[in-house]
């Protein structure tokens, strides 16, 4: 465990010689999109030896999920100290070590709602990348309007008995464990008869079909749930009281995606360097200028996330306003890839020279943890007051 | 690091501002100037030099506030929200940036004069339809000790009232910013009637005579003391524009929820709830765009033109959403005088236009990263 000064200079200085000493030369690739990605588990297949190097040395340092107090495997990093830690690992271009949607959604839950024993239990093996989660939240009948899970479960005195359909779960093929929205009370409002319930994919009667996606890829399943059984202790926050930690996790998903735009400019290049890689690229007018305005919207909604970031940390809550974070993300990225396509011209057209599927891809954006539209009624309502 | 939140001090003086001018200023005083064939408030300018905002970035040591831009982009945002007329920019953020670049004596004693509310300045720069320093053609040519000014200039912002002018000329060497008291024998000023029922001019010199002590700063070096004046002078306008954004947009919400058809109010519908929304994300976006602006300028002015041309370039943006939704969302009742959302629709073309449009502050952005 590596002691870290709180002291921002000698952070600053500190963090840098560790990333000069433990990232390997061979990480330091921060846009090489979706293939350079570590996402850990039981199944995970590194991409290289280096890849493997980089996850064990940032786990052993907590790094992985700087903010988590260190006996969940997390560095005890202040925002600040995040902050400076993730500017030193963008200027040596470094990819960020693990990525999972344990670190980003199951983990804040837990930290919020869970049990210590949940937290001992979970925390740790999601931070060292050994465990592998995914989403259990929309079904073909609850989409936008998500609180409609129909998925059941039966308390069975020791355990739940669980079944029904998950889709649009990502990576539910690749995953070790799933969070799932659960109906555990059918006579309830539909808000206050859900429960979120932690289920190993190992159990009998759980299985997945991956859907191919317009990108070519197969990120998202459809997960089957037949008679599972899960112990009757594997739910976060109170039984039937499932939505308010829904609500919470949709929260730190809207920023979590949100940030997919964000990172572009700290981490990633702006949008006048993407161009003056295609040859001719700067010759179209109309290219620039759509290039300039999505400059000025990126750099502007980057500081937006940093003032949310800062407000969180003075004790102003965002709450429902982070519904904005999530709009103007998300479209940010699409209208980022739309330009790399205008960009590449014909050469990004061929699969293989994979601008394509990442363009693709990010048409789930503005749908998945919310569409753009839902976000727009969230915010109308909620923060400008307006009435239905 | 600068938390971009305001401090407990900016959250102060932005309600005490907004408090003092919700009664001294609302629109209808607007409105009322414009009525009588005004452009100008002399009382309201001396109350705001009584609550020190005309000293708002002023030095102490002369008699200044000495809070800074980020408090002066504060004061700006509540300035915009009610369209209050006054030279604020102009002067106590313009000129005083610029006369403490110089810092000399005779610098000292206008920056005195402008936190007293004694003295208000002008900045003659655009020369064409366009802000273009750099290509600014009216001469100074040298004579013996000092300068004759020939030239004209145009869209002077409060010129055609203000004391003193802060004239950019072209020696044939290099820009020279020259100090002048606005009725120098030669300049000749002609208020021009704009859109916003503010005050700006068009301005000749005759062969208007200037010493060495008018030169603010190095002659052939007028950047030095310019710059920083007219980034300081872009990050409050943008801040102003957001406060007319806010103030338009204000306007709009609450008239969503009155305003019935169908027999419900129309904020029901989602098309109207949708645009709605929309519009103050862009706002809360510019609003973070702002607050760096000032930050930056209050670290370290040198580094500040990326985030004042952000600033800009986004409340340029902004703003003129938020009128033109304003106004459709209105309906017909928008498009009448009687009503203030042409006021703001009005104000919001002139300041967009002001040091800078979208497109100059969208190309020093690109300039700046990477392109």
């Amino acid at each position: 465990m590596t002691q870290f000064d709180t002291d921002p200079v000698r952070f600053r200085s500190q963090i840098r010689d560790w990333l000069d000493q433990n990232c390997p030369n061979e990480m330091r690739d921060n846009d090489g999109g979706e293939a350079t990605i570590c996402w850990g588990g039981r199944n995970w297949n590194f991409t290289s030896e280096a890849q493997k190097t980089w996850l064990t040395r940032a786990a052993q340092a907590g790094l992985t999920v700087p903010t988590w107090p260190t006996v969940y495997g997390g560095a005890g990093l202040s925002r600040d100290q995040e902050k400076i830690y993730l500017e030193e690992r963008n200027r040596i271009r470094a990819r960020s070590p693990l990525e999972s949607f344990g670190i980003w959604m199951l983990g804040p839950a837990l930290l919020q709602f869970g049990t210590e024993d949940q937290k001992l239990e979970y925390l740790p093996p999601i931070a060292r990348g050994e465990v592998r989660w995914c989403q259990g939240y929309s079904e073909p009948g609850a989409g936008s309007d998500l609180a409609n899970v129909q998925t059941k479960g039966e308390d069975k005195g020791d355990h739940w008995l669980i079944n029904g359909q998950k889709i649009w779960t990502s990576y539910a093929d690749k995953a070790d464990m799933i969070f799932a929205l659960v109906r555990t009370d059918r006579e309830a409002p539909k808000h206050k008869g859900i429960s979120f319930i932690l289920i190993d994919m190992r159990n009998d009667g759980v299985s997945t079909r991956p859907i191919q996606l317009i990108s070519g890829a197969s990120p998202f399943c459809e997960t089957f749930f037949d008679d599972v059984k899960t112990p009757i202790g594997n739910v976060v926050g109170t039984v039937n009281r499932g939505w308010d930690v829904a609500k919470y996790l949709l929260t730190h998903e809207r920023e979590m995606i949100s940030s997919g735009a964000g990172g572009l400019t700290a981490g990633g290049r702006a949008f006048g360097a993407i161009l003056s890689n295609e040859v001719g690229g700067f010759d179209d007018p109309i290219l620039v200028a759509d290039a300039m305005r999505a400059e000025v919207d990126a750099l502007a909604i980057d500081l937006t996330i940093e003032r949310y970031k800062d407000m969180a940390e003075s004790g102003q809550g965002t709450g429902d306003a982070s519904a904005m974070l999530k709009y103007m993300g998300t479209e940010m990225n699409k209208r980022r890839h739309e330009l790399m396509m205008s960009a590449g011209g014909s050469d990004a057209l061929a699969w293989a020279d994979g601008r394509a599927p990442d363009w693709l891809r990010t048409k789930a954006n503005s749908i998945e943890g919310g569409t753009s539209e839902v976000m727009l009624s969230i915010l109308s309502k909620r923060v400008l007051g307006l009435p239905g | 690091m600068d938390k971009l939140v305001p401090t407990e001090e900016e959250t102060m003086l932005g309600d005490a501002a907004r408090g003092f001018l919700d009664q001294a200023a609302p629109v209808s005083h607007l409105r009322g100037l414009r009525d009588a064939g005004q452009t100008a408030d002399p009382a309201l300018w001396r109350e705001m030099a009584q609550m020190g905002w005309t000293g708002i970035v002023v030095p102490d040591s002369a008699g200044g506030a000495n809070m800074g831009l980020s408090a002066a982009c504060v004061l700006g945002r509540e300035l915009g929200r009610t369209l209050v007329t006054s030279p604020f920019i102009s002067t106590a953020v313009i000129a005083a940036t610029a006369l403490k670049q110089v810092a000399d004596d005779r610098a000292n004693d206008a920056l005195a004069q402008i936190a007293s509310g004694d003295v208000t300045y002008a900045l003659a720069v655009d020369e064409g339809n366009k802000f273009n320093p750099l290509s600014t053609d009216l001469e100074a040519k040298r004579d013996g000790n000092g300068f004759r000014l020939t030239g004209r200039k145009t869209f002077v912002v409060d010129g055609s009232q203000a004391d003193r002018l802060l004239v950019l000329a072209n020696t044939g060497d290099g820009l020279t910013l020259f100090d002048l008291p606005a009725d120098r024998a030669g300049v000749t000023r002609t208020a021009t009637p704009m859109i916003d029922s503010r005050d700006a001019a068009q301005i000749t010199f005759d062969d208007v005579a200037a010493t060495g002590d008018d030169v603010l700063g190095t002659v052939d070096d007028a950047m030095t003391v310019l710059q920083p004046a007219l980034e300081a002078g872009q990050a409050v306008l943008a801040a102003e524009m957001s406060g007319v954004a806010a103030g338009a947009m204000a306007m709009t919400v609450g008239y969503l929820k009155e305003r019935k058809q169908f027999g419900i109010e129309i904020g029901r519908f989602q098309a109207l709830q949708h645009r709605a929304a929309h519009l103050w994300c862009e706002a809360e976006v510019t609003a973070s765009a702002i607050l760096n602006a000032g930050r930056a300028l209050d670290r370290d002015p040198a580094q500040a033109t990326l985030a004042v041309s952000l600033a800009k370039a986004r409340a340029t943006a902004t703003v003129q959403l938020a009128v033109q939704e304003g106004v459709q969302m209105h309906g017909g009742i928008g498009m009448t005088d009687a009503f203030d959302m042409g006021f703001y629709m009005k104000r919001a073309r002139v300041a967009a236009e002001w040091l800078g449009d979208y497109g100059y502050h969208a190309r020093k952005v690109a300039e700046l990263r990477e392109f």
